[in-house]
C-alpha cells in the first residue's frame, strides 16, 4: 500500500435515546469497534443493507458525528476529539457526495453560486480565482459549455448532471478524501454506470481517496480495490475486491453475493437459497455473532461470544467462528 | 400467431397520450403485446420511457388530463376498451388485474391495522361481510409469509420486506389472474430482495398467476421473466422471450442496456450509453433512439422502423433488419 492517509482503530458511535425524561438513556450501536486503514488515492467500497451503519461510519469518519470511542487518525494527526475550530483544515481536505443530488443542493442558488460557497467558506482567493477554479472543476467533471450550466439553477438539470455539480462541489477546494455515500443509487441503470465512471478516473487522475459507500455490490467491483463487507454496526469481511467476490469467506457475504442475480435466463427456474429474516434492531443487537439469528451454519458458540477477528489471507479478514475450527 | 383465447392479456395499438402546459407528453405509443396464462413479461426501459403509463393505461388508472387514450385491451378474450368506468371496475380492477403499485410500501395508512387494509378490496369490490373479509386478509398474509397474528399489528410494527408482503398480499386477495408489479423491490435491501423474488416465484408456480413486470434492472427481470420487453420512448422497442433476449438481443438499444449491467460473476466493464432518453413531448423523428444510437444510418433520422419478425416471436423495431419480413400485425 502506498503512503497512509486514514487510520481508524476501535470507531465506535452509540446514538443516546430516552423514552422518558427521567428514563435511562438505551443506546443505539450504529458503528461498534471498527477499525481499517486507507492509502493515499486508493479507493474502497463499504457495502452492507440500510441499518447496518454504512452511512453512520462515513459522517463518523467526517466528524460530522462526534465519536462515543475509539481513534481517528488522519495524515498522523488524531483528529478524533478536536473541536470545530482544529477541524477547519479536515474539512477542506475531505468531502461528502450524498445520495440525492436533488435534495444536497440549494434550489435558490445558481450552480456557480453553490461551487462558490465552499470557496468562500474557506477564504480561497479573489473573485477571479475562485472563477477560475470552479471553471477547472466544471470541466473536470465535464458539465461544458461551463457558460451554460454555470448560471442555471438545479432544476434546470437533470439527476446525472445534479449528481455531476454535487461532485464539482466535492471537488473544489482539492480534498484528499471524498466519500461517496449512495452517490448513484438515486439515478438511472445507465447514468450510474456514467457517474461511476467518472469518479474512477477523478480518483486516478487526481489522487484522491475514495470511501464508496453502497448497498449494491455489483457496482463495487470496477470502481473500487478493497470490499468491507458491514453488517449491525461492524465490519464482519474484509479484504482485496476480487478474492472476497470470488471466495467469500463470512456467511453474512455469502448470502450478499448469492441474493444478486447475474442477467441469465436461467434465473426465473430457481429459488435462491438465502437466508430468511432482516438485520437486527441496533438497540438490541442479538448476543455472540449479531448474524446467528440468520446464520445457517450457526453453532452454539455463535450466540454467546462475539467472533474474533481472522486474518485468513494476507488482508483478508473475517469475524466468524467457523474460522476457528479450520485454524 | 395465437389466437386471442389464449392470451390472458392483449394489448392491441395501444396509444395513451398526456395534455400538459408544455405540450401533449406521448407516453405510450402503438404498443401492442400479449401475455398467456402464467407467463410473466418484463417490461425494461429507463426512467421516463413511459413504463408506469403503460401499467396504469391497462389497468385504466389514468389522471385527468388525458389527451388520447386509445386502441385496445383484451382480458381473457373480453375487450375492455369498450366497458365503461364502473363495469370496469366491478369486471377486471381488483378482480383479473391488480396491481403493486411503486413504492406502496411506504404508502400503507399507519393509523389502520394491517388486516383491515388487506381486507379492503373485499370490502369494497366484493361487499364481503367484515369478519369473512378478515379471514381472507389472513389467508392472503399467509400465503405471503407472513403470520395470520399480524393482522393486528399497524405498519410500524413491520420491517421493509413485511411491508412489501403485505402490499403483494393486497393485491392477491381478491385473486385475480394477472398481477402489475412496478418496481415492487425498488426500495428493498438485496437479501430482502432476493426474497421477495423467490416468493413471487412460488406464487406463480402455485396459482398461475402472469406477471406484468415493470423495472429498469435487466439483472431482476430475469428473475422473474418468460418474455422481455424493452421500451424506449413510449415504444415497444423489442420484444423476445427470455432465453433469447439475454443471449442475442438484436436492438442496439437492447444490446446497449444490456452492456450497461454490472456483474458480479461475469468478468466485463460495464459501459454507458452515451446521452439521455429523449422527451416525451418533441420526440426526435424517425426511429426515436437513432440521436444516440451508434449504428444510426441516413433512412433511421427520418422514417420510424416497422417491427420486425425475426421468428420465435422475437420482434425488433430498427431497420437493420428490414430484410426480415415485417411482423403480422396481431
Amino acid at each position: 500500500m502506498n503512503e497512509e492517509l486514514l487510520r481508524v482503530s476501535g470507531l465506535k458511535k452509540y446514538f443516546e435515546m430516552r423514552k422518558g425524561i427521567f428514563s435511562s438513556p438505551i443506546y443505539v450501536r450504529a458503528v461498534d469497534n471498527v477499525s481499517f486503514s486507507l492509502g493515499k488515492g486508493e479507493a474502497i467500497s463499504l457495502v452492507g443493507e440500510s441499518g447496518s451503519g454504512k452511512t453512520t461510519l462515513g459522517k463518523t469518519l467526517l466528524r460530522l458525528y462526534k465519536p462515543t470511542e475509539g481513534q481517528i487518525m488522519v495524515k498522523g494527526k488524531d483528529i478524533t476529539y478536536v473541536n470545530t475550530k482544529e477541524l477547519m483544515w479536515y474539512r477542506r481536505v475531505t468531502s461528502i457526495i450524498e445520495q440525492d443530488p436533488y435534495g444536497a443542493l440549494p434550489s435558490f442558488f445558481t450552480i456557480y453560486r453553490i461551487l462558490e460557497e465552499p470557496l468562500l467558506i474557506h477564504k480561497f482567493g479573489n473573485s477571479n480565482e475562485r472563477q477560475k477554479r470552479i471553471c477547472e472543476v466544471l470541466e473536470k467533471v465535464r458539465l461544458t459549455p461551463i457558460e451554460d450550466f454555470a448560471q442555471k439553477y438545479p432544476h434546470m438539470l437533470s439527476g446525472g448532471q445534479l449528481q455531476r455539480v454535487a461532485i464539482a462541489r466535492a471537488l473544489t477546494l482539492n480534498p484528499e478524501l471524498v466519500i461517496a455515500d449512495e452517490p448513484v443509487s438515486m439515478l438511472d441503470a445507465s447514468v450510474r454506470i456514467e457517474i461511476l465512471t467518472l469518479l474512477k478516473e477523478l480518483q486516478e487522475t487526481l489522487g484522491i481517496s475514495f470511501i464508496y459507500i453502497t448497498h449494491d455490490l455489483t457496482t463495487t467491483k470496477y470502481f473500487s480495490e478493497r470490499l468491507f463487507i458491514m453488517y449491525a454496526g461492524k465490519i464482519v469481511e474484509s479484504g482485496k475486491m476480487f478474492e472476497v467476490i470470488h471466495n467469500p469467506q463470512h456467511p453474512y457475504t455469502e448470502a450478499l453475493l448469492k441474493a444478486i442475480p447475474d442477467p441469465d435466463a436461467e434465473n426465473r427456474k430457481i429459488l435462491r437459497d438465502i437466508p430468511p429474516g432482516e438485520p437486527p434492531n441496533l438497540v438490541n443487537p442479538p448476543m455472540g455473532c449479531r448474524f446467528h439469528p440468520r446464520c445457517p451454519y450457526k453453532m452454539d458458540v455463535c450466540e454467546k461470544e462475539e467472533p474474533l477477528s481472522f486474518e485468513l489471507e494476507p488482508e483478508h479478514i473475517s469475524l466468524c467462528w467457523l474460522h476457528n475450527n479450520r485454524k | 400467431m395465437k389466437t386471442l383465447a389464449e392470451n390472458i392479456l392483449e394489448c392491441k395499438n395501444l396509444v395513451l397520450h398526456y395534455s400538459t402546459r408544455k405540450g401533449v407528453v406521448k407516453a405510450v405509443n402503438d404498443v401492442t403485446f400479449s401475455l398467456q396464462k402464467s407467463e410473466s413479461l418484463a417490461l425494461v426501459g429507463e426512467s421516463g420511457c413511459g413504463k408506469s403509463s403503460l401499467a396504469k393505461a391497462i389497468i385504466r388508472l389514468l389522471p385527468r388530463n388525458i389527451e388520447k387514450y386509445s386502441g385496445q385491451i383484451f382480458v381473457n378474450g373480453q375487450d375492455t376498451m369498450t366497458l365503461s368506468e364502473k363495469e370496469f371496475r366491478e369486471e377486471i380492477r381488483w378482480k383479473k388485474i391488480s396491481m403493486v403499485f411503486q413504492g406502496a410500501m411506504n404508502s400503507l395508512n399507519p393509523v389502520l391495522k394491517v388486516g383491515y387494509q388487506v381486507a379492503e378490496p373485499l370490502l369494497i369490490h366484493e361487499k364481503m361481510k367484515k369478519h369473512k373479509a378478515l379471514e381472507k386478509a389472513k389467508e392472503a398474509l399467509s400465503i405471503v409469509g407472513i403470520h395470520e397474528s399480524f393482522v393486528e399489528r399497524y405498519p410500524f410494527e413491520l420491517s421493509g420486506g413485511m411491508k412489501q408482503r403485505v402490499v403483494i398480499a393486497m393485491a392477491l386477495v381478491t385473486n385475480p389472474s394477472i398481477l402489475i408489479l412496478d418496481e415492487p423491490t425498488s426500495a428493498l435491501d438485496v437479501i430482502t430482495q432476493a426474497n421477495i423474488m423467490n416468493l413471487l416465484k412460488r406464487l406463480k408456480k402455485e396459482m398461475g398467476l402472469s406477471y406484468f413486470f415493470i423495472t429498469h434492472d435487466i439483472a431482476l427481470s430475469s428473475e422473474l421473466a418468460d418474455k422481455i420487453a424493452v421500451m424506449y420512448a413510449g415504444e415497444i422497442q423489442e420484444i423476445a422471450s427470455a432465453d433469447i433476449f439475454y443471449k442475442k438481443a438484436a436492438h442496439p438499444y437492447s444490446q446497449k442496456l444490456m452492456a450497461s449491467v454490472p456483474t458480479l460473476r461475469i468478468d466485463k466493464k460495464p459501459e454507458f450509453i452515451v446521452g439521455s432518453p429523449p422527451s416525451l413531448i418533441n420526440p426526435p423523428s424517425g426511429c426515436k433512439f437513432h440521436p444516440r444510437c451508434t449504428l444510426a444510418f441516413d433512412k433511421c433520422t427520418k422514417e420510424s422502423p416497422p417491427l420486425s419478425d425475426l421468428g420465435s416471436e422475437h420482434l425488433v423495431k430498427c431497420w437493420l433488419f428490414e430484410e426480415h419480413k415485417e411482423a403480422e400485425r396481431i
